[in-house]
């Protein structure tokens, strides 16, 4: 028996989970995919925003603010790549000049500070590389870029290591009210639990649907992105929204953490909640239109291309509450932009309601710090020298586009809720990130991942379940 | 700190390019050399091409891809030359500090009075294609499938289908049905092959493997495992031509859609480089813009033989030796004729060319940008043709060579522009 059961292991679900293990609780995070991080928090823009768009007053202009605010120490707290690098929204049309001032007006009753609307000759100043044809442009200084996936893991690490149980490969299929709270039917058996965490992304409304008559719909609206090589990730400094023109809502160029280029997202509905493939005219779009941002954009320097999907709410805010009827039911829904910003004000708002109902001890010893993969990167010859002596395998480089080395690939298969797949492992190391996207590092990653989880080859998966990467041994059909 | 090792020339790369610049350097009487190789054994990817077809030219005889490096590999042990294996360069700067990191040695620097850059080549990715659908297991550049079938014994899948028909991807089909996979078929998006035709009879005309050219893939099925890809046809702007798809049930779809020079090196020296061949500008005797720095095999152009790398490492070796023996001092681009290709012509290597300086003949390597038949080669230094060579056929896949002599360079009064190009009559 759980005091709390969070279903879903994205960004949402593991920020409650590491607020709720600062108590004495029996917390657990159930997870149909093989890993934290595995749906739209692996797939999204990376922005953390400043909150001027959010309608003044929403559930998502407050969270959002209140989620910038704390991620940069959040940042430094649980070692997250993050950096305020400002952002802007650029107009194409004097006779649209007015929406930045309403966009400025809207971000100040958000409460957003620093907000500046320039034109002429000082947008160049503010970043060098905009279309030529931008005729003014929103400055947002507090707008921040951060890793999306580290942001999820650090979370989730942190929290497993405050004791929240974290099981994968456990999708739940059932919800039933049972006298001393409910009774979960998952694929790895019944789970009982007093109250129910439902942060379950694009599939929130099956579960909230479930135990409620008021039912809610949440579509998944596709976003895709490309991303461009590193070589071409100093071309832009600010995050650049465009404000919608008459092709319809703007997309993005930013540059990642990690000192990439991003460019997107599109926005259309889905039927299809696993629909995160990519389509001919979302790139197509998406290429197109971010080169209206900049001139000579470098769009030649793709190297590869993602879809994610968006967990829209038809109010278009998030719905955040215990459920009515549903005592001990809490939602977590709805939760698309700006929800990766917002996660750290959705973790401590949703504890609180869960503490407030059950009144659990805090802990005497939370451990609020987590410390990252160790990295060669950015670190001298002495310290990296330090690190081989301690361990030889940070001298065995097995990403060449990314410099990550066998010792970075061990920390992230033995830390805390460790990497499983290639894409675990790419997600917290970046091997197979680069420009060549695993085509050089994927046989040695294969073999390192089927050493350490003692398992054969042939049962290393890309990402769980079926997505084995090898069929066989060679002659095995002849 | 640990004081810093110096070397008469380093040698990037311990492949077909790297070993053959190594033995050349000694011929030419260089004493200290270090070749650095990130993989755990000398011989680069010709280790996994195990398939046989390599040097006709430099042997007269038909060995495969292990047996070949193999004789560079004796005798760069003969000549006693010093190599480091799992060793990455990390960095190389312009005054030719090289850092590179290796479990034994840490991360250590060495001084190089030359370098030569032997990195070869790497493949392009789906990513850089774009190719739209889901992203699932089973989607690997053919290099690596080479890699995992020839040297590990692995098998990435049983039903493949294979966009490109590079020679590594021609090859790789033949390999994957030896060993028991079904290759469906080998899809083209140019009219045209990209590999050698012997390849194209050899790998998949034998085995049946049908080669539908003006072919793609548009769109990749399956969330987990690759469940089938669908190909369709495409306009000569290589637009696809709707009403034509077909959906191909497999579990694997291999990739050999070009090869991309690996320069991450020769960016961080800031060398000149060529759009055309992605790789460095060099003049006669293989040296890039930065002197002393030379380049030879792969990473300066891509090849279709390796004896012909074998020929222009050797060659990168014997300059880097003559750089080193007259006290490396600097060189000069000034006053060099600029070689252009033009007409159909894609590129020429070497870039530019000193006549003071060159030996007696120079062999300059070029590709067309087009299947051309019955069509001329010429060569203009200045206004005046120089050369004028018939050719029945020249494709994009097939690596062309015309021989440059000196004399007759010597003879033109102040050229500064030398063009081949192709010519009907």
């Amino acid at each position: 028996m759980y005091d709390v059961v969070i279903i879903g292991a994205g960004v949402t679900g593991s920020a409650v989970a590491r607020e709720l293990s600062r108590y004495e609780m029996n917390i657990c995070v159930v997870e149909k995919e093989e890993d934290v991080c595995c749906g739209t928090s692996k797939a999204n823009s990376g922005i953390v925003h400043a909150g001027f768009d959010a309608r003044p007053g929403s559930l998502k202009a407050g969270l959002n603010v209140q989620g910038s605010r704390k991620m940069a120490r959040l940042a430094r707290e649980l070692d997250i790549p993050y950096r305020q690098n400002g952002s802007i929204v650029i107009c194409f049309e004097e006779a649209k000049l007015g929406e930045l001032e309403r966009l400025k007006s809207n971000g100040q009753a958000n409460g957003v500070s620093g907000l500046e609307i320039i034109t002429g000759t000082r947008m160049k100043g503010i970043e060098p590389n905009i279309s030529s044809r931008v005729k003014g442009l929103l400055y947002v200084p507090s707008g921040a870029i951060i890793c999306p996936f580290k942001l999820t893991m650090a979370l989730a690490e942190n929290a497993n290591v405050n004791g929240v149980e974290f099981k994968f490969d456990t999708g739940v299929s059932g919800i039933e009210k049972i006298a001393s709270g409910y009774l979960l039917t998952t694929s790895c058996g019944m789970i009982k639990t007093r109250s129910v965490v439902n942060a379950a992304g694009v599939y929130a409304d099956t579960f909230h649907n479930m135990v409620s008559d008021d039912k809610i719909e949440i579509l998944a609206r596709k976003g895709e992105y490309c991303l461009l090589d590193k070589k071409a990730g100093n071309f832009i400094e600010r995050t650049v929204f465009q404000l919608p023109t008459r092709l319809g809502k703007g997309v993005l160029v930013t540059p990642t953490v990690h000192g990439n280029l991003l460019i997107g997202p599109t926005a259309y509905d889905t039927p299809d909640k696993e629909g995160t493939q990519t389509t001919a005219a979302g790139v197509r779009e998406v290429i197109m239109k971010a080169g209206l941002s900049a001139d000579d954009l470098p769009l030649r320097q793709v190297i590869t291309s993602f879809a994610g999907l968006r967990a829209h709410a038809a109010h278009d805010d998030f719905i955040i509450g215990e459920v009515e009827g549903a005592e001990g039911f809490f939602d977590v829904a709805g939760i698309e932009s700006p929800g990766l910003s917002s996660a750290p004000a959705i973790g401590e708002m949703v504890a609180d309601l869960v503490v407030k109902k059950y009144q659990p001890v805090k802990k005497k010893r939370f451990i609020a710090e987590r410390r990252d993969v160790v990295g060669i990167a950015g670190k001298s010859m002495d310290e990296i020298n330090q690190l081989i002596q301690n361990c030889p395998e940070y001298g065995n480089v097995i990403c060449r586009c990314e410099s990550i080395t066998e010792g970075e690939i061990l920390d992230a298969i033995h830390r805390p809720l460790g990497a499983k797949s290639l894409d675990g492992v790419k997600r917290r190391t970046r091997a197979g990130m680069g420009r060549c996207q695993s085509g050089f590092c994927a046989p040695g990653v294969i073999e390192i991942l089927a050493r350490e989880r003692k398992l054969d080859r042939l049962e290393i998966t890309k990402s769980g379940r079926e997505s084995k990467m090898l069929s066989g041994y060679d002659k095995d059909q002849l | 700190m640990k004081p810093i090792k110096s070397y008469d020339i380093v040698i990037i790369g311990g492949g077909p390019a790297g070993l053959a610049a190594a033995a050349g350097s000694r011929q030419n009487g260089a004493e200290r050399i270090l070749i650095l190789e990130r993989d755990g054994v000398l011989g680069g990817i010709l280790n996994q091409c195990i398939h046989n077809g390599f040097g006709l030219h430099t042997f007269k005889e038909e060995l495969t891809g292990p047996e070949y490096a193999a004789r560079f590999i004796a005798q760069v042990k003969d000549m006693d030359i010093e190599y480091k294996l799992n060793t990455m360069v990390m960095n190389i700067s312009s005054d030719k500090k090289i850092l590179a990191i290796n479990r034994q040695d840490g991360m250590f620097e060495i001084q190089a009075q030359a370098v030569i850059l032997a990195m070869g080549c790497r493949e392009r990715s789906r990513g850089a294609l774009n190719i739209p659908g889901f992203r699932p297991a089973g989607i690997y550049s053919a290099g690596t499938a080479q890699r995992l079938v020839n040297m590990e014994g692995l098998m990435p899948g049983k039903e493949v289908v294979i966009l490109g028909s590079g020679d590594i991807g021609l090859i790789m089909a033949r390999r994957m049905t030896l060993e028991g996979a079904k290759v469906k078929v080998v899809a083209e998006v140019m009219p045209y092959s990209g590999g050698l035709k012997r390849n194209i009879v050899q790998c998949l005309d034998d085995y049946g493997i049908p080669l539908k050219l003006s072919h793609t893939v548009i769109d990749i099925d399956g969330r987990e495992r690759v469940r089938g890809v669908t190909l369709a046809q495409v306009d000569e702007n290589r637009r696809v031509i709707e009403g034509t798809e077909e959906y191909i049930p497999c579990d694997t779809l291999l990739l050999s859609v070009g090869l991309i020079p690996e320069n991450e090196l020769s960016d961080q020296l800031a060398l000149e480089m060529v759009p055309a061949t992605s790789g460095p500008a060099v003049n006669e005797r293989l040296e890039t813009s930065l002197a002393g720095v030379f380049a030879c095999g792969n990473v300066l152009h891509v090849h279709d033989l390796v004896d012909d790398v074998t020929q222009e490492a050797l060659l990168a070796g014997k300059h880097a030796a003559a750089y080193v023996d007259a006290g490396a001092k600097e060189s000069d681009m000034l006053s060099l004729i600029e070689l252009k290709g033009t007409d159909g012509v894609r590129y020429t290597v070497p870039r530019y060319i000193n006549p003071l300086k060159m030996e007696d003949t120079l062999t300059v390597r070029f590709r067309v940008e087009d299947v051309f038949e019955n069509q001329f080669i010429s060569v203009y230094l200045g206004d005046e043709r120089i050369q004028h060579l018939k050719k029945r056929v020249l494709a994009p896949g097939e690596m062309e060579e015309i021989k440059l002599k000196k004399e007759i360079l010597l003879a033109v009064q102040n050229p500064e522009i030398m063009t081949i190009k192709v010519e009907e009559g």
